[in-house]
């Protein structure tokens, strides 16, 4: 109900937002009615209008002025459609939104791999194949860069430090309440007929191109709404509402690595919405930012663009390493290795991601004498980033592994981060980088990062809390078939990437030349098995949900907070407020307790 | 899980703690934004160096700043006040505030008029300058808009004295916008 309200808020939002500069227009002389102008006019009305419509005005606003607000009488499964303010249910409602926009661009590459199995043109025209490549592209990276942290950031983290919500609980709610502002945006440029800039969108081309980048531009900006909005709350819920005796050297890593994550969406993101309005001014009012005749200078744009979006590449890895290094020692039963360490690694990498953006710039010709530093510190970031590592190693050695299937995903990002970090090292060397960039080595490189990395460790965590949130098991067989199917598929997708790009298969492209179409078939046949691993995953998942085992409170043996209430926790999470006592991993010493969960007198 | 426990939420909290979290938000909200306005700083330089168009005109510039600075003066007067608990003083300064804050903007508007012959959004100069103080001028109205809808709350009293939070949030908002004016004022004005 509060949806419908919310589509007749935004609908009305924008006929206002376009009637206005129509008239604008009109009063002007220009000619009345443009699609793109009126459309970016009418962005914010719309927003603000669905905003509204869906749940701002009656649970939120109506104080303001004077009237009393809607009290939340909505329960039972329809709170996960209503502006909830539960952090147990926007929780909820990211993992579910973003898992489907998941399996939905993951079919989009499914396309883009049916393209490619040979030489020559299949079923797609080259420019309907790099509108495919474009939407799997941003896609797959706005849920690299909101899942884990809207899922399980939200869902896992106030349990975790003992709080019984985030500290801005209606915030909250807004910041999930933009993502299907953003799934429109990306609908309606599929419906005026997308765009091929990829998901970098990169000017000039993203200027001139079809009217679909426009609404790339906006989905976008409308992302980065939600990622400043979901950092102030994290940033803020870390740092106040943490149980008492929760000390900072007590947190356990997940919240640590959503910590640092938010310190980087609260600062970079405004780089993309800046990148992003300069596109859209460009577009509609004729800007001349990256007009070189007029002055103006392309680089700019990919500057500002990967001054956000390399620090983005961490917003997408740290979650997961968060979430590989906190069931690594669960799973262990170890104390996790070089606990401080770690949290310095992953404070390093946040701290040095600031300098290295132009490493993607090597061949768009900025000054050579800028080559040098950037080659530089990109490898030093490696250094943080190895500290993570060998704490993972560390964690893992010597333990008393227990291979439940959280385990097998935690084991498998350090496996398949392995090569996607150390290729990182081969393209941060700006000679090799002037060879292989723009080749499918760099394709191999991100996916083994951002998939291998990333959605195996979003994986991990599905399963690793899939009982914490759903009070039900998912089934142990069928999980192992689905690690063991997608990491061998992912593997034999991306690892002949690296070689094929050695050898000249060029990115973004619809056809190649003919002695690649072996391998090529190859990686299609591989890429359709991957996706087919998926089908697996999902029956397990939604069978589970519906019938699957009931979940006792702590069904791994783990020894956090969160593993302390039932499953799913009750509303505020703990009967009593928790007194946290000693570290997050007490493992190998039996008098040890991270917390004591009694009622005081 | 009822809903009614659900709507009691957050109740059983200390007001000073709430207030902590309330301020504490504010702050990384203002930091984060003011990163877009170093973004266009960098912007600005990195197309521009320190060029400005000789048609930019100075006096209205000048104008402007010094409205601008007023208001965050009175701002400052009306979160004061409501910590005096002197209601008609708040008030009163609040809608000086917003008095002054629309001048600004009719300054800017009649500015933007002038611009639009001299240096139009297709220049370089012209896509800084109106980037620049549009994104200003959106912030500007944004507290404008608080600022508002606080001095109604006020006015019919249902923010009081022991619950001055929306007054103190709207006027730190406001000086906010201020502090990125006197970055931008000399970035787009002074320096040649």
């Amino acid at each position: 109900m509060s949806i419908l309200k919310g589509i007749v808020g935004g609908i009305l939002g924008y006929l206002l937002g376009a009637a206005l500069v129509t008239s604008i227009r009109a009063a002007t002389g220009a000619e009345p009615w443009d699609f793109e102008v009126a459309t970016m006019g009418a962005y914010l009305p719309t927003v603000v209008g669905w905003l509204l419509g869906v749940g701002v005005w009656e649970y939120w606003a109506r104080p303001w002025f004077g009237r009393e607000a809607k009290p939340y009488t909505t329960v039972g499964w329809r709170r996960y459609f209503n502006f909830d303010t539960d952090h147990k249910v926007i929780g909820i409602q990211y993992l579910v939104s973003f898992l489907f926009l998941f399996f939905l661009a993951g079919l989009f590459a499914m396309v883009m791999r049916w393209e490619l199995m040979n030489p020559g043109r299949d079923i797609l025209t080259p420019s309907s194949y790099n509108g495919f490549m474009s939407l799997h592209g941003t896609m797959m990276v706005f849920v690299a860069v909101a899942a884990i942290v809207g899922a399980f950031g939200n869902y896992i983290v106030p349990i975790m430090i003992g709080a019984d919500d985030m500290a801005f609980p209606k915030l909250n709610a807004l910041s999930y309440w933009l993502v299907p502002v953003v799934v429109a945006f990306l609908t309606a440029s599929f419906l005026v007929g997308g765009y091929d800039t990829g998901w970098t969108g990169y000017a000039p081309l993203s200027v001139t191109t079809r009217t679909g980048a426009l609404f790339f531009n906006l989905a976008f900006l409308t992302l980065g709404l939600s990622s400043i909005v979901g950092a102030i709350n994290f940033l803020t819920t870390v740092h106040k509402m943490r149980a008492p005796g929760m000390t900072w050297s007590r947190l356990p890593i997940f919240v640590w690595s959503i910590y640092v994550t938010s310190w980087l969406s609260l600062i970079f993101t405004q780089f993309i919405a800046l990148a992003m309005l300069m596109v859209v001014f460009a577009r509609t009012l004729g800007m001349a930012f990256f007009e070189a005749a007029a002055g103006g200078d392309p680089l700019l744009y990919q500057n500002v663009f990967w001054f956000y979006s390399h620090p983005a590449v961490y917003i997408m890895i740290l979650p997961a390493f968060g979430v590989t290094l906190e069931i690594l020692s669960h799973f262990s039963r170890k104390p996790l290795f070089a606990y401080k360490w770690a949290v310095g690694g992953m404070i390093g990498i946040a701290a040095m991601s600031a300098f290295v953006w132009a490493h993607h710039m090597f061949t768009s010709g900025m000054p050579d004498v800028l080559l040098k530093p950037f080659l530089a510190s990109t490898e030093l970031i490696s250094i943080p980033t190895g500290l993570i590592m060998l704490s993972a190693l560390g964690t893992i050695w010597q333990g008393r592994l227990r291979l439940h299937v959280p385990m097998l995903f935690a084991l498998g990002v350090v496996f398949n981060f392995l090569f996607g970090g150390i290729t990182g090292v081969f393209l941060a060397d700006a000679p090799l980088d002037i060879q292989l960039h723009d080749t499918y080595f760099v394709v191999a490189h991100f996916h083994y990062v951002i998939l291998g990395g990333g959605i195996f460790g979003l994986f991990a965590a599905v399963y690793y809390w899939f009982p914490k949130m759903t009070g039900r098991m998912m089934n142990e067989t069928l999980g192992k078939v689905h690690f063991w199917w997608m990491i061998i598929g992912f593997n034999f997708t991306f690892m002949p990437m690296f070689w094929i790009g050695m050898n000249g298969m060029n990115r973004r492209i619809s056809d190649y030349v003919p002695n690649l179409g072996g391998t090529n078939r190859m990686i299609s046949l591989a890429g359709f098995f991957l996706g087919m691993s998926f089908v697996i995953f999902l029956w397990n998942y939604i069978y589970s949900w519906w019938r699957g085992a009931d979940a006792p409170s702590n069904p791994w043996g783990a020894t956090t907070l969160e593993w302390m209430t039932s499953s799913p926790p009750p509303l505020e999470n703990f009967d009593v407020i928790p007194e946290v006592v000693g570290g997050p991993y007490t493992y190998g010493d039996k008098s040890a307790k991270h917390a004591i969960l009694e009622p005081r007198l | 899980m009822t809903a009614v426990g659900h709507a009691a939420h957050g109740v059983h909290e200390a007001p000073a703690k709430r207030l902590g979290i309330n301020r504490l938000g504010l702050w990384f909200f203002i930091l984060s934004e003011s990163i877009l306005f170093v973004g266009l700083l960098m912007v600005r330089f990195s197309l521009l160096g320190t060029y400005i168009h000789e048609e930019l005109s100075q006096l209205i510039g000048l104008m402007i700043t010094v409205i601008l600075l007023a208001s965050s003066f009175t701002a400052y007067q009306a979160e004061r006040s409501m910590a005096r608990g002197d209601l008609g003083a708040t008030k009163r300064n609040l809608l000086i505030t917003l008095g002054l804050g629309t001048v600004f903007i009719a300054g800017v508007a009649f500015e933007w008029h002038e611009a639009l012959e001299a240096f139009p959004p297709s220049t370089v100069f012209g896509s800084v300058f109106f980037t620049m103080t549009g994104v200003h001028v959106f912030h500007v109205l944004t507290g404008l808009v608080m600022l508002a809808i606080v001095h109604r709350r006020v006015r019919r009293h249902e923010t009081t004295s022991t619950d001055s939070w929306p007054v103190e949030a709207s006027v730190k908002y406001w000086h906010f916008v201020d502090v990125a004016w006197v970055f931008f004022y000399p970035a787009l004005y002074l320096i040649s």
